[in-house]
């Protein structure tokens, strides 16, 4: 806990724990796209401050120094969003350790900078559709994930493919099968419009499914969750080789990793 | 070589191996440091732990080493050495042709020795690949993507640059571009790892086998995708194979789909030495039968006829080596020296 919060008065040091709290909340909806898992359960947070002025400062690291660039900002800037959603926070930094682009990154992140901003002329664009690529993996993961619990349990593929959204939302209690329900709905609008009679399951087009081809179709979709359950176990065994996870932000090597400027490749 | 329990021989050939210099001494500057450091968080997690190095073996290890890592204490019969240049890194460059030919030159049944070109060094770069190809009989070459070279961080096979230089090792009789995928291919907001390119090249250069490295990891699902819409895409199982050990679940998932997407004819081993070491890696894999409720679902099958595809005989066929011939020359060399005598006995 840092070092304010001793000094403080103990009513305003509860309430900054309550807030520490709420943010390290929040920050558990900000998913890895490429792992569509929370970037706090990946263990990639490593510190949350909320100062007496009501600023958060966040900090995290990643599995390896060469964890591509735009996963990377995405993450930073997706939880300065999420954080700055909240109606009582004033100000949000978001700092990234131990990277190549650290130095970048952090700056672009201290300006509010876009990622285009950012990198310049080694952009081309916005992250726009790098996200939007990986909300659909999302969403098809989750589905097959879904599809093979309906068919387990039974429900014949006619009945699948016509369930309306609705009918679908009734079904999301606190069982596993209700857990599938309520991520896969969380991703169901990435792919097409939804309200309560659109069908339940539709593909990344937003076409329906057709009950005959149920099957070829989710097997289809499977190697994509086999993708981010391989990507996800190797992130999380080498995040654990470089950082002591008990004690955060310490890399295990022996000499500081932070070089100086110049070393940098020209 | 690797003998089964009724006796049955299987020629390995190791499609993916390293003799580099990643040691402080040869570093350029912290990014040498970080690469080393991050292939042995690599070795370091996947690994059991009775076969993990100390970091300063790690680093640089000597001909001898890896001469008996591979054929002698592992089941190696051949291994295909692959360049990583890295020369913004590395003041020597981290395993080169160059460095990677005096294995060769002791060794030559032994290694086959591949070289690399990046299309960025544009006339004098197509210069030096002829010369690379005419002095060392190149049948493949290694190319990795990423790799930062000044300002530049990386390329793309679908470049203009790149395309002149496919044609150049078409033309030079090199069949076989190894590719490895990094993470800083500009520009930087699209997807580094994204393998359409591979899908585009493919297309364009029939005649070119294209081995795609890590099977496409970190995008296993794009690449089976497009290794089923081309016959001349194969997978190189290096990074995926280690997971046999730590987290064997995986591996049979990986494996199944594989089999499912790409096929027993067009999947190849490889250690990527030394990352990790061909005995304990061949010991598991031989051992290892998919879990019957992921062959229910995918219908993949690691049958014995399987395994010697993926081991040796599928790069024997790329490469264009004659197993027996080559098991003859290299008992002839007294290669085999170290088996049991019904192995190594001349028949």
């Amino acid at each position: 806990m840092a070092g304010h919060v001793e000094q403080s008065e103990p009513s305003s040091s509860d309430q900054v724990r309550v807030r520490e709290a709420e943010i390290w909340t929040c920050l558990q909806g900000v998913t890895d796209p490429e792992l569509d898992e929370s970037v706090t359960e990946l263990n990639f947070v490593t510190r949350v401050d909320v100062g007496p002025d009501n600023r958060v400062h966040i900090e995290f690291r990643l599995p390896t120094y060469w964890c591509a660039a735009n996963f990377s900002f995405l993450m930073a800037d997706d939880m300065r969003r999420a954080v700055g959603a909240l109606d009582w926070v004033e100000g949000v930094s978001v700092v990234l350790g131990e990277h190549m682009y650290a130095d970048k990154i952090n700056a672009g992140l201290a300006e509010g900078l876009s990622f285009q901003e950012t990198f310049g002329a080694e952009a081309d664009g916005s992250l726009d559709d790098l996200r939007q690529t990986f909300l659909v993996k999302a969403f098809q993961r989750r589905q097959a994930a879904l599809l093979s619990h309906l068919a387990a349990m039974g429900l014949p593929p006619e009945m699948v493919v016509a369930l309306p959204l609705a009918e679908l939302e009734s079904l999301s209690g606190d069982d596993e099968g209700g857990k599938l329900v309520r991520r896969y709905i969380e991703r169901r609008a990435v792919v097409g419009p939804v309200h309560p009679d659109a069908f339940a399951f539709v593909d990344a087009d937003g076409a329906r499914l057709k009950a005959e081809k149920l099957s070829t179709y989710v097997s289809g979709l499977r190697r994509v969750g086999v993708n981010a359950e391989f990507n996800s176990a190797l992130c999380r065994g080498l995040l654990s080789v470089r950082f002591d996870l008990e004690t955060p932000f310490v890399p295990k090597s022996k000499t500081p990793l932070n070089a100086p400027e110049s070393q940098h490749v020209p | 070589m690797y003998t089964t329990a009724k006796g049955e021989e299987i020629f390995v050939i190791d499609g993916h191996t390293h003799f580099w210099d990643g040691s402080p001494a040869n570093q350029k500057n912290i990014h040498g440091k970080q690469f080393i450091e991050c292939f042995y968080a690599y070795h370091s997690n996947l690994s059991p732990p009775s076969e993990k190095w100390e970091k300063d073996k790690f680093e640089k290890y000597d001909a001898k080493t890896m001469f008996d890592d591979l054929f002698v204490t592992g089941y190696d019969d051949m291994a295909i050495l692959q360049p990583t240049y890295l020369t913004d890194f590395y003041k020597n460059g981290f395993n080169t042709t160059e460095r990677n030919s005096a294995l060769k030159k002791s060794h030559p049944d032994r290694f086959i020795l591949n070289g690399a070109f990046d299309p960025r060094d544009g006339n004098k770069g197509l210069e030096d690949l002829h010369a690379l190809s005419e002095k060392h009989k190149l049948k493949g070459v290694k190319l990795y993507t990423a790799e930062w070279r000044g300002e530049s961080k990386g390329y793309k096979l679908t470049d203009k640059a790149s395309y002149k230089y496919l044609e150049a090792a078409q033309k030079l009789g090199i069949k076989n571009i190894h590719v490895h995928k990094g993470p800083t291919i500009i520009p930087l907001n699209r997807d580094a790892f994204d393998v359409a390119d591979v899908d585009d090249v493919a297309t364009s250069f029939q005649d070119l086998n294209f081995i795609v490295e890590h099977c496409g990891l970190p995008r296993l699902d794009d690449f089976c995708w497009i290794a089923t819409q081309e016959t001349n895409v194969y997978a190189g199982l290096a990074v995926a194979l280690p997971f046999i050990h730590s987290r064997p679940g995986y591996f049979a998932h990986v494996i199944s789909e594989l089999l499912f997407w790409v096929g027993p004819d067009k999947i190849l081993y490889g250690s990527d030495y030394g990352i990790w070491t061909p005995k304990w890696l061949i010991d598991k894999f031989m051992a290892f039968e998919i879990p019957d409720d992921i062959t229910k679902e995918t219908g993949s099958v690691l049958s014995m006829e399987t395994k010697t595809k993926i081991l040796g005989l599928n790069a024997a066929r790329l490469y264009g080596i004659d197993v027996e011939a080559q098991k003859k020359k290299i008992r002839a060399g007294g290669g085999y020296a170290h088996l049991p005598e019904a192995v190594h006995a001349p028949r």
